[in-house]
C-alpha cells in the first residue's frame, strides 16, 4: 500500500487544525490562567495534546500499510476491552473464559481480518464466541449472576473486539476503481466520527439549551448534536473527492456514520452510568479511557463496512 | 552461590523494574490521590491484603522517589523459603520480614517495624495479617498498626483501598486476567489522645473500606 497524496491531504489538513487548536488553547491559558489553575483549559491542552499523539500513531499506523492498522487496532481492542471487562459482573467461575475473551477471541479475531477470511470474522464473535464461551463458564458451575456475567462478557467482546475489527477490515473491500486506497476509507470515517464529536461538544457549548438525555450524560444536548451532525456531515461531504463516493453519496454515508457516533456515545454513556463511573479508563490525558474515544466509531465503523460492501464492493 | 554486592545491587534494580513494567502491563494500575499527594513525607501505608501482588501494586503507583524509601512488611516464613523469593524480597523490596510465630521468633514485628521508621523509611502493612479469601471485605486488624500509632505518633497512617486485584489473580489460578485495578489513598490517621487500642484500629478499619467503591468496585 502506497501513501497516497490524498491521504497526506488529509493528514495535513488534521495538523494544520491541530496547530490551530494547540496555538489557541496555548493563548487561552496564557491570557486567563498562566499558571495552569484553570481546569477546564488545562483539560481542553491535555486533549489537544492527546490528539496530537492519536494523530500520530494513527498515520504511523497508515504509512505501515495493512499490518500496521490492524496491529493498532487490535492493541485498542485489547485496551477498550480491559476497561469494559473491569466494570461487567463476572466470579471466579468466569476466569478461563474471561482469559479466552482476552488471549483467544481477539488475536483469533484480527488474525482473521488480516488474513481476510470474511466469512469467519463475521460470525467469529456473535456466533462462536457466543455460544461457547457461556459453556466455559458453565462447565466450572456458579449459577449466581450467571446471565449477567455471560451477558456482559459478550457486550463486551461485540463492542471492544467485533465492532472495532470492522475498522481495519475496510482494508479488505474490494472496490473497483478504488484499489489499494482502502486506507483513506479509514482515515475519512474516523476524522468524520472523531469531528462530529468534536463539532458536538463545541455547538452545545455555544448554542446548547435543550438537554438530549440529563439522566445519561448532562453534557449533551439537542443543539449540539444537530449542529455537531449536521456540519461533520456538510465536512465530510466536502472530502467526497478522495473517496469512491459521489458528493451526494458521501453525504449520506457522513450523515450515517455522525448519527451512528453520537448513538453509540450515547449507549456507552448509559453503560457508564449504570456502572457508576465517569470515563472508561485513565490512559489517554483529558479524555478518559480508551472506550471514551473509541465509542463513537464503535457504532460506526460496522454500519459503514456493510453499506460501502454491499453497494461499492 | 555467591555474588558480589555490586552485581546483587544492580541485578536487584533491574528486578525491580521488571517487577512494576509487568505489573503496568497487566493491570494498567491507576492511583486516586483522594486523601493525601503523593510528597515524601514518612508514611505507612496500610491497606487490604487479597493477593499476592499487593505491595508490589502499591510499590508501582508510587513516585520513583518514594519507592526507593518504602518498605513492605512482609512474612518472613513466605518470603525466605526459596532462594528466589529470598532475593525479591530482601534485595529488590528490601522488605522488614517479621515472623507470624510467636514461638519461634527472635525480634517482636513491632520493634522491627519502628526500627525501619526511624531509620527514615515508609512502610507498606497489611494490617489483617493474611490474605482475605472469603466474602467479607475486610478482616479484623491485627494489633501492629495500633501500636506503630501509639508509639511514633507523627507518621502518617495512610488506608490504601485496592480494587480488584482478586478478580485479575483469584486464588488457585496461575493466569492473571489483564483488568485495571484502582488504588485509592485516603486522608492520613492519626491516634486520638487517650484513645483506646479497638476504637482505634475500628476507625482505621472504617476509614479503609469509606475509600471502597471510589474507583471501580
Amino acid at each position: 500500500m502506497t501513501t497516497s497524496p490524498h491521504l497526506i491531504w488529509l493528514l495535513s489538513g488534521v495538523a494544520v487544525i491541530l496547530i490551530i487548536a494547540t496555538l489557541i488553547g496555548e493563548a487561552l491559558r496564557a491570557r486567563l490562567a498562566p499558571d495552569g489553575s484553570n481546569p477546564v483549559i488545562e483539560n481542553l491542552n491535555a486533549r489537544i495534546a492527546a490528539w496530537w499523539g492519536m494523530v500520530v500513531l494513527l498515520a504511523l499506523a497508515f504509512i505501515a500499510g495493512r499490518p500496521g492498522v490492524v496491529a493498532l487496532f487490535a492493541v485498542l481492542s485489547f485496551s477498550a476491552l480491559r476497561e469494559f471487562l473491569t466494570l461487567t459482573a463476572k466470579a471466579r467461575a468466569d476466569h478461563w473464559a474471561l482469559l479466552g475473551a482476552f488471549f483467544v477471541v481477539l488475536p483469533l479475531q484480527y488474525w482473521l481480518v488480516a488474513t481476510d477470511w470474511y466469512g469467519l470474522y463475521s460470525v467469529l464473535v456473535p456466533v462462536y464466541a457466543f455460544l461457547l464461551m457461556p459453556v466455559v463458564s458453565a462447565l466450572r458451575g456458579s449459577p449466581k449472576g450467571y446471565l449477567s456475567r455471560v451477558a456482559e462478557t459478550q457486550w463486551a467482546l461485540m463492542i471492544c473486539v467485533y465492532c472495532v475489527s470492522h475498522v481495519p477490515a475496510l482494508l479488505s473491500l474490494n472496490i473497483p476503481g478504488y484499489e489499494g486506497r482502502n486506507v483513506i476509507l479509514i482515515a475519512w470515517l474516523i476524522f468524520t466520527v472523531q469531528l462530529s464529536d468534536v463539532l458536538q461538544y463545541v455547538w452545545g457549548k455555544l448554542v446548547g439549551r435543550r438537554k438530549l438525555a440529563p439522566e445519561l450524560s448532562p453534557s449533551k444536548t439537542w443543539e449540539g448534536l444537530i449542529g455537531g451532525v449536521l456540519s461533520a456531515s456538510a465536512i465530510g461531504a466536502s472530502l467526497w473527492w478522495m473517496t469512491p463516493f459521489t458528493l451526494w453519496q458521501a453525504a449520506g454515508l457522513a450523515l450515517v456514520v455522525t448519527l451512528m457516533g453520537s448513538f453509540g456515545g450515547l449507549v456507552m454513556s448509559a453503560i457508564k452510568r449504570d456502572k457508576g463511573v465517569k470515563d472508561w479508563g485513565h490512559l489517554i490525558a483529558g479524555h478518559g479511557g480508551f472506550l471514551d474515544r473509541l465509542d463513537s466509531v464503535v457504532f460506526a465503523a460496522p454500519i459503514f463496512f456493510h453499506l460501502v460492501r454491499y453497494f461499492w464492493a | 552461590m555467591p555474588v558480589p554486592p555490586l552485581f546483587r545491587r544492580v541485578l536487584a534494580n533491574l528486578a525491580g523494574k521488571g517487577i512494576t513494567l509487568f505489573a503496568r502491563i497487566v493491570t494498567a494500575p491507576r492511583a486516586i490521590w483522594q486523601g493525601i499527594e503523593p510528597v515524601p513525607r514518612q508514611r505507612v501505608y496500610f491497606a487490604n491484603h487479597t493477593s499476592n501482588g499487593d505491595f508490589v501494586l502499591i510499590w508501582t503507583v508510587l513516585p520513583a522517589m518514594l519507592r526507593r524509601r518504602t518498605r513492605p512488611v512482609a512474612a518472613l516464613d513466605y518470603w525466605l523459603a526459596k532462594p528466589l523469593r529470598a532475593f525479591i524480597g530482601r534485595d529488590v523490596f528490601n522488605a522488614v520480614l517479621i515472623d507470624r510465630r510467636p514461638e519461634a521468633r527472635v525480634d517482636d514485628p513491632v520493634t522491627l517495624m519502628t526500627q525501619a521508621l526511624d531509620e527514615g523509611a515508609s512502610l507498606i502493612l497489611f494490617p489483617e495479617g493474611l490474605r482475605n479469601m472469603g466474602d467479607d471485605p475486610l478482616l479484623p486488624f491485627k494489633s501492629g498498626l495500633y501500636h506503630l500509632a501509639r508509639q511514633r505518633p507523627e507518621v502518617d497512617l495512610v488506608p490504601v483501598w485496592i480494587s480488584n486485584l482478586n478478580r485479575i489473580m483469584p486464588k488457585g489460578e496461575v493466569v492473571p486476567l489483564p483488568l485495571i485495578c484502582t488504588l485509592t489513598f485516603g486522608a492520613p490517621l492519626h491516634l486520638e489522645p487517650g484513645e483506646e487500642k479497638q476504637p482505634f484500629l475500628d476507625r482505621a478499619s472504617a476509614a479503609l473500606l469509606s475509600l471502597r467503591g471510589e474507583g471501580t468496585a
